[in-house]
């Protein structure tokens, strides 16, 4: 009932677009598994891992949008809790290495031993449980995400004043996890990942298995945003982004809005960061950079801010060429990746979603124009 | 006098000075070949006598009988000191100090010394080097007895204290003697009087010799003195120390506040948000090198002016950018401030790989001037030229840019259009072309920042990037809008910061200082100075 319920919140289009992502997410780990490494079908494992990323990327790009696009916060720390869920499965992982670690310690991860740790910090306890570190993964980024809000919506910090914030607080995470005696492995981060679930890390089926959940919490995410966004609380959402302070004189609580979408894109960010770690085998503290985050909201512009659709298309986008640019023509990246912010945000204020809608109606336009 | 006259007289003067030091030259090497000779006692009384002699070549002989490295020719009994050099052992001759070619350990008689007498010895350098002509060395002996504080040396510094002239060193030399009257066993009344004399002092080092009394003294008299001057002397100590800190503080507060000060004027008047600020000091910093550059091909004598003339290049260059950005870009986003966030961080990522694609992504070396470089002591803070400088100068862009504000028509424009904009506009001032001047003004400012910044960062493509958060929150703790609380919000979280750096580390005072201003935005979330009444909308 709540499946029909959920399918019943979405339009055509998205419908269409969820069944794709699940397609996607189905096809290509089928495709590299069944097929033999010879047949021009076999997908080959680094084109899985390169789209497991990706759509990891989306689903931070959905979280995103999520706030920006239709509750208008301006989120620069986006990266904070999509590195901290990536954080939380680093740390179940490195347990999962157990004593096939370079020094061969049962409990301790490597880089503890390195720095003569007697004994584990509190704070790794649990996470050999894959449940309680997916739980971690979810809850640790929404506890900051509630501790911040809480705060900055309360005294109505708003706009630019509040992007400011969030990045300043992805920049004091990353100079905390860069320290060595955060616990946290320092400013190598961990990697040397053994195995998942009693999987192999490197094995292919593990690898088809990961980019397949990343499509499934894609679209998990996409049709529990539609729900959100078509709902009566939605509808509010967006009147908040668009009169904050007519809303507030109607007698909405702001706050509460804000906040419920401000924790539940942190929850979102932090599964996508939990996918992104296994499939690229590394979590260091430079995820938490501003440029990241700031990278993260530019996919959500060239996509186009308030559709659901739009960012995942856009992170899509900006990544392809981003792993080709920076392939062929490493020193264009970021001449394009500058441009592209420019370009964006004064000629596609709707993204390339928008651009389509656009070009439809201008074409409309001259339809009804010719006859006459 | 004319000149001839006055080399006449020098002349005569060193002829006799020579004659002098020839006597002297007889006298000591009698004095040195006793050294050689007899027992220990008698070497002891050797030493005593050679210290008494007030000759200052007598030191370097003393130093290497210390070390062991002084010998006796078995051919001709000719005084030698050696050196190690490899397998043999370079030579030089002992009283003229001419060298004497190399020899083995077997052609050579090596004076011996045992611990008592390596005691005296040092003793008797330490005398020597009070007598000396030469007013730092005397300074120097004086400081070494102090930190030694032994009372064999009490003689030789009563006999220095005697005939010394310049009253610092006579100082020195005072506390030196206090400093060896408590290591012996004078009596309690002397005890006291050095105790209050070495508390004067109140540095370290006089720590160390009060901490040393207290521990050791059998007198309760003395050992309560020595305990409350120590006491004393580390509260002094702590005092001083804040005032380093407070003096890094400030030296901190204004590097922050030149960076911050440019986008008080972009962000706080125009209320536009430029994330390629940064930039703008990055391309300040990479016009002092290419002036430093041209001027070290070109002009080597003008090095000492570089900054002088790159100061005026770095404004036009940042401020011309900056209205290039403003004309091109900014204009079209005005009343969208979170499109211009975007535009602007864009725009640095190009201005980054474009600095990287011309200069290389190393760090470039930017030279400082003759009179920015050496320190000197304030009371017990030490204090760098380069950064006094920058102090100064970030006060007098502050100034300026305050006197500009107020006493320009630029100025009255600007602050025209910031608050009410259609109302200057109908007063016929030309709004957009304020616009791209303020704009121009701030990264101009922010270029100049830049000119300073090289002088204590590396100037690299990634130099901007450092600032920009630190800026912004410069900017927002101190009210946005208002230049004074940028330069108090400035000065107070360099403060801040380096008052926690002691207790928390580099790093982690960082990250409180930035939590510290989350919370504090949370509670004033215009600043600290916020603009009240109409201008606020």
């Amino acid at each position: 009932m709540i499946t029909r319920f959920l399918w019943q919140g979405m339009d055509r289009n998205l419908r269409l677009f969820v069944l794709l992502v699940l397609a996607v997410g189905i096809a290509l780990p089928v495709l590299n598994q069944l097929m033999p490494p010879g047949s021009p079908f076999h997908v080959p494992a680094w084109l899985l891992q390169l789209i497991g990323k990706y759509l990891s990327f989306a689903l931070l790009a959905l979280a995103v949008d999520l706030v920006w696009g239709f509750c208008g916060i301006l989120s620069l720390g986006h990266g904070a809790f999509f590195a901290l869920g990536g954080y939380c499965m680093g740390m179940y992982l490195m347990r999962q290495i157990g004593s096939r670690g370079v020094y061969g310690n049962p409990i301790l991860p490597d880089f503890m031993v390195f720095l003569n740790y007697k004994e584990l910090p509190w704070f790794w306890y649990g996470f050999d449980n894959f449940g309680f570190a997916m739980l971690m993964a979810i809850l640790v980024p929404s506890v900051l995400a509630f501790a911040l809000g809480w705060f900055a919506f309360r005294s109505r910090v708003t706009g630019v004043y509040l992007s400011i914030i969030t990045q300043a607080m992805t920049f004091a995470l990353m100079l905390a996890f860069f320290r060595n005696d955060m616990g946290l492995g320092g400013n190598n981060g961990m990697t040397d990942f053994k195995e998942i679930l009693g999987f192999s890390v490197q094995a292919d089926s593990t690898r088809a298995v990961l980019c397949f959940a990343s499509a499934f919490m894609l679209a998990l995410g996409l049709v529990v945003s539609a729900a959100i966004v078509g709902s009566r609380f939605g509808k509010a959402l967006t009147a908040v982004r668009d009169a904050e302070s007519r809303m507030r004189f109607l007698g909405y609580r702001v706050e509460g809005y804000k906040l419920f979408v401000f924790v539940f894109s942190a929850a979102m960010a932090g599964v996508a960061g939990a996918l992104y770690v296994p499939q690229v085998g590394i979590i260091n503290p430079s995820e938490f950079s501003p440029a990241n985050s700031i990278e993260a909201v530019l996919w959500v512009a060239v996509g186009g801010r308030g559709t659901l659709i739009g960012p995942v298309i856009g992170a899509f986008i900006v990544n392809f060429g981003k792993t080709w640019l920076t392939g062929a023509l490493p020193e264009v990246w970021l001449f394009a990746l500058g441009a592209l912010f420019i370009v964006v945000t004064l000629l596609l204020p709707k993204g390339v979603v928008g651009l389509w809608g656009q070009l439809k109606a201008r074409s409309q336009a001259k339809k009804a124009r010719a006859p006459a | 006098m004319s000149p001839k006259h006055i080399l006449a007289v020098l002349l005569s003067v060193l002829a006799s000075a020579a004659l002098a030091g020839a006597a002297l030259a007889a006298d000591l090497a009698g004095l040195v070949a006793n050294l050689t000779t007899g027992g220990f006692g008698e070497r002891e009384a050797a030493i005593t006598a050679l210290a008494a002699s007030g000759e200052q070549r007598a030191a370097p002989i003393l130093d290497a009988l210390a070390a062991g490295q002084l010998y006796v020719r078995k051919s001709d009994n000719l005084v030698l000191i050696g050196k190690p050099d490899g397998n043999q052992l370079s030579l030089t001759e002992a009283i003229s100090g001419k060298a004497a070619g190399s020899g083995t350990e077997a052609e050579l008689d090596r004076v011996r010394v045992n611990n008592r007498l390596r005691g005296v010895i040092e003793a008797a350098v330490g005398s020597l080097t009070l007598m000396s002509p030469n007013t730092k060395v005397r300074r120097d002996a004086a400081e070494a007895l102090f930190k030694r504080r032994d009372a064999s040396s009490l003689a030789a510094l009563d006999a220095a204290l005697a005939v010394e002239k310049d009253p610092r060193i006579k100082r020195a030399m005072s506390e030196a003697r206090a400093a060896s009257v408590l290591a012996s066993d004078a009596p309690t009344a002397q005890k006291l009087d050095a105790i209050a004399l070495v508390r004067e002092r109140a540095d370290r080092d006089s720590l160390g010799v009060l901490e040393a009394t207290a521990n050791s003294a059998t007198d309760p008299e003395v050992k309560a003195a020595a305990t409350a001057g120590a006491s004393a002397v580390r509260q002094t100590l702590a005092a001083w120390e804040a005032a380093q800190n407070v003096w890094y503080g400030i030296s901190l507060g204004s590097v922050l506040l030149l960076a911050a000060i440019g986008l008080a004027i972009t962000f706080g008047t125009m209320g536009v948000i430029n994330m390629a600020h940064g930039e703008m000091v990055m391309l300040g910093a990479y016009t002092t090198f290419v002036v430093q550059e041209i001027i070290r091909t070109s002009a080597p004598h003008l090095f000492d002016a570089s900054l002088l003339i790159a100061l005026p290049l770095a404004f036009v260059v940042a401020g011309g950018i900056g209205i290039l950005i403003e004309r091109g870009i900014i204009r079209f986003l005005y009343g969208r401030p979170l499109d211009t966030l975007l535009a602007t961080w864009g725009l640095s990522l190009v201005l980054q790989q474009a600095v990287r694609s011309i200069f290389g992504s190393s760090n470039r070396e930017v030279g400082a001037p003759s009179w920015m470089s050496g320190a000197f002591q304030l009371g017990q803070i030490n204090v760098t030229y380069g950064r006094l400088w920058i102090v100064v100068f970030s006060l007098i862009v502050f100034a300026t840019l305050i006197l500009v504000l107020r006493k320009t028509p630029l100025g009255l424009y600007m602050r025209a259009v910031t608050q009410n904009r259609p109302m200057a506009s109908a007063m016929g001032i030309r709004t957009p072309r304020v616009d791209a001047l303020t704009f121009g003004l701030g990264s101009g400012i922010a270029g100049l920042a830049g000119v300073a910044l090289s002088q204590i960062d590396n100037v690299s493509p990634n130099l901007g990037q450092g600032y920009i958060i630190d800026s912004f929150m410069v900017v927002v703790f101190g009210g946005v809008g208002n230049l004074f609380g940028t330069l108090i919000g400035a000065l107070t979280l360099g403060v801040v910061n380096k008052f926690l750096e002691p207790y928390a580390g580099a790093v982690l005072g960082k990250i409180l200082v930035l939590v510290f201003i989350i919370l504090f935005i949370q509670r004033r979330p215009r600043g600290l100075f916020a603009l009240k009444g109409r201008s606020v909308e």
